[in-house]
């Protein structure tokens, strides 16, 4: 057990967090069972008001979620001193076998999160609840998630014992280790340089066109343009599955950029072809810039895997025309957060005293 | 955009008038997560201050100390263990170290004894610590006089005395030369008390300490990363140890809250009746609610955050001096140098905003969602 001030903070969070999605998972249940907007009953009545607490809490443990992540990772980084042979937070994840699984699921429950709060969001732009059903069943999955994130966060700070000889940085992420990150580092550069390009590309133009195409949409909707004219144009678009396109390629993007970092960015900002760890560039040397690369990565992954999910119900009800508006949004905010990402990578790049050949 | 902007400005106005109109409810919440805050924060600062002062301090602490030992306790080492460890491959320089404690029955402190090479110190002068000046009433050119171990006393004039700043280090410090210390303590000659090895290559340290502990068995290597290492945990120890003292007044506070929250007066009901009779929404409540909670947290935390910051860096935390520092009689004077960053300040949101969030979420929602009828009943 280790008593380390931000280490009781993340346990509390992950104890009220699990506590908090319990009791909303239990409403939410209960909300999915007995539903009826038609009937108007004392029930009914109970339930639309219940809704408002769960998203209350849902936007709140959900927001805490989202920081709690960046804060576990400082805090496993911060720790390293502790532990022998640990030299960044990969050490420290390393020092039971709880630590790596708290992170993985702690990145799911961050993706999930987001998704949530954009359904979330949209729901209550719609008077009729359109999407209730969807949030609630989303809602049930993310809960015993929650649940077991807590279990996990806790079991690997409390089996945290200082001083255990722990793989260092260099020889987890290196090509000999074998595993999974091994297997990340292994990926050769130049191949995954390419596909990373490759897969941005996609994506920004596949952003674009959508982007495009929905602002067309919005103006038809809003009577700007004549709906002949948007038909001619652009709906072919929308009707093949610009959006689905668009987001597939954000979140295939996200998968890549998250390997690319680990097989060829960071070694631009370590200036060393041997070196593979994506969390030393969290670290005051390299100036914080991993929090800007993930933040953007992350970011935009959760907007544009939004975006393809509220595609299916851009004709519902209600959302007609609220969700070209908020897809919209949601486009730019990928778009912008995965340009930032390839401009920091490229300046590191052509900057960096490092060549790869 | 802009409407959703001028939606939130107008709830935070009405927000911050209508926790005016209850000033003395507001206010006493106020203060008591003012206290809390303030409590943690001080705790935060002062712990990472220390850490920070023992970074400091160690950094010019020799990489690697090769110690002796002898059933199990320190014993003194002999000078050709250090020709030998001078020979292995890495290792740049081994100093033979004298140095001791020093019992001073006249005012019941202990002094640090070290030996120093300087020529600075010739025998007969000493140069101390402003701690052992200030015990024994010591300015520059008086006589320090000290009792050795054979009863004869060994008189050292003052030829300088370390500046405060120094303290941390150097309070009980006095610095003689190896014949006044070997006098002293009737100390062997050909032994040292310790010897500080330093290795070129830091990342040669661990194998330099296996080779001198495989050549030397009754020897103990200490490297300078372990005793940082051990200095970290202690404090994060001390400072965990804390909180969770703390933890009940945490808690104490939450109920508290929590009570604040649920206890709806009169006034606000019927308040909240009027708003959702003119047609004010449930979000609109809940809205009005959150904006509360933020503005009693922002400002509980920003001043407590700031007073914290005074406490510890101007005041030198006398609340926590006494749990968290330990004692002496030679008692360095320090002021902590101020260390705050943000991952300190994001810790501290997570330990009280986020409870006070998580408690008052609840109630809040049960005000937003009050029948606008049965409210101005009331």
């Amino acid at each position: 057990m280790i008593l380390h001030p931000a280490a009781l903070a993340l346990m509390l969070i992950a104890l009220l967090v699990s506590g908090m999605g319990i009791y909303a998972g239990y409403y939410g249940m209960r909300i999915l069972r007995y539903w009826n907007p038609a009937c108007g009953s004392e029930q009914q009545l109970e339930l639309e008001r219940r809704t408002y607490l769960i998203s209350t809490i849902m936007s709140y443990i959900l927001s805490f979620e989202l920081i709690s992540l960046f804060l576990f990772i400082y805090t496993a980084d911060d720790l390293h001193t502790l532990f022998t042979g640990a030299m960044c937070a990969a050490g420290t994840l390393a020092v039971n076998s709880f630590g790596y699984p708290t992170l993985l699921i702690k990145i799911i429950n961050f993706l999930l999160a987001g998704i949530w709060l954009i359904l979330n969001y949209t729901d209550n732009r719609g008077y009729d609840y359109p999407l209730i059903r969807v949030k609630y069943i989303l809602l049930t999955l993310i809960v015993p998630l929650l649940v077991l994130e807590s279990g996990l966060l806790c079991a690997y700070f409390a089996e945290l014992k200082p001083d255990i000889i722990t793989s260092c940085c260099g020889s987890l992420f290196s090509h000999e280790s074998g595993g999974f990150s091994g297997d990340l580092a292994s990926l050769p550069y130049r191949q995954t340089r390419i596909v990373f390009f490759i897969c941005m590309a996609i994506t920004v133009c596949s952003g674009l066109v959508f982007y495009v195409a929905l602002t067309n949409r919005i103006r038809a909707l809003t009577g700007l343009f004549s709906a002949q004219k948007v038909q001619q144009k652009f709906s072919d678009i929308l009707k093949c599955g610009g959006g689905y396109l668009f987001s597939i390629a954000a979140a295939v993007t996200f998968l890549v950029a998250c390997a690319s970092v680990v097989s060829f960015i960071c070694l631009y900002f370590y200036e060393l072809p041997t070196h593979h760890c994506p969390f030393c560039i969290l670290q005051k040397e390299y100036h914080y810039v991993g929090y800007l690369l993930y933040a953007t990565i992350f970011g935009g992954a959760v907007a544009g895997i939004g975006a393809g999910v509220l595609q299916p119900f851009r004709k519902t009800g209600s959302l007609v025309r609220i969700i070209p508006d908020i897809q919209r949004r949601l486009v730019l905010i990928t778009l912008v957060c995965y340009l930032l990402f390839t401009l920091i990578t490229v300046w590191k790049m052509i900057f960096s005293a490092l060549k790869l050949a | 955009m802009n409407q959703a902007l001028e939606r939130h400005l107008n709830i935070l106005d009405f927000t911050l008038a209508s926790l005016l109109r209850r000033r003395a409810k507001n206010l006493s919440l106020l203060a008591i997560y003012l206290l809390v805050v303030f409590m943690l924060a001080s705790l935060a600062f002062f712990v990472t201050a220390l850490k920070k002062e023992a970074t400091i301090i160690l950094s010019g602490a020799p990489d690697m100390i090769v110690q002796r030992l002898m059933a199990g306790r320190q014993d003194l080492v002999p000078a050709d263990y250090a020709v030998e460890i001078a020979k292995i491959r890495g290792v740049t320089a081994v100093r033979p170290r004298l140095w001791g404690y020093y019992y001073d029955a006249l005012n019941g402190a202990n002094y640090t004894i070290m030996a120093s090479e300087d020529p600075a110190v010739v025998p007969g002068s000493a140069t101390i610590g402003a701690g052992v000046a200030k015990a024994r009433n010591l300015a520059v050119g008086d006589l320090l006089p000290l009792i050795s171990y054979d009863k004869s006393p060994v008189m050292l004039e003052i030829n300088s005395i370390y500046p405060h700043g120094a303290d941390l280090a150097a309070a009980d410090l006095i610095v003689i030369s190896p014949d006044d210390f070997h006098q002293l303590f009737n100390f062997p000659g050909g032994q040292a008390t310790d010897l500080a090895v330093t290795v070129r290559n830091p990342k040669e340290m661990s194998t330099v300490a296996a080779k001198i502990a495989g050549t030397f068995p009754d020897s103990r290597p200490i490297l300078k990363s372990e005793i940082q290492r051990t200095y970290q945990s202690i404090f994060d120890w001390r400072g965990g140890m804390t909180l969770i003292l703390l933890t009940s007044a945490l808690i104490s506070f939450i109920i508290f809250a929590w009570d604040k929250a649920t206890g709806l007066s009169a006034d606000e009901r019927k308040e909240i009746g009027i708003l959702k009779s003119i047609g004010w929404e449930t979000s609109d409540v809940l809205l009005l609610k959150f904006w509360e909670g933020l503005v009693i947290s922002l400002t509980a935390f920003l001043l407590g955050v700031v007073l914290a910051y005074g406490h510890v860096f101007l005041l030198s935390a006398p609340l926590f001096a006494q749990a968290l520092k330990g004692w002496s009689v030679i008692y360095p004077r320090f002021q902590l140098v101020p260390v705050v960053d943000a991952y300190q300040l994001s810790v501290l949101f997570f330990l009280t905003v986020v409870p006070y969030t998580t408690a008052t979420i609840i109630p809040c929602w049960r005000a937003a969602t009050i029948d606008p009828d049965a409210a101005m009943r009331y």
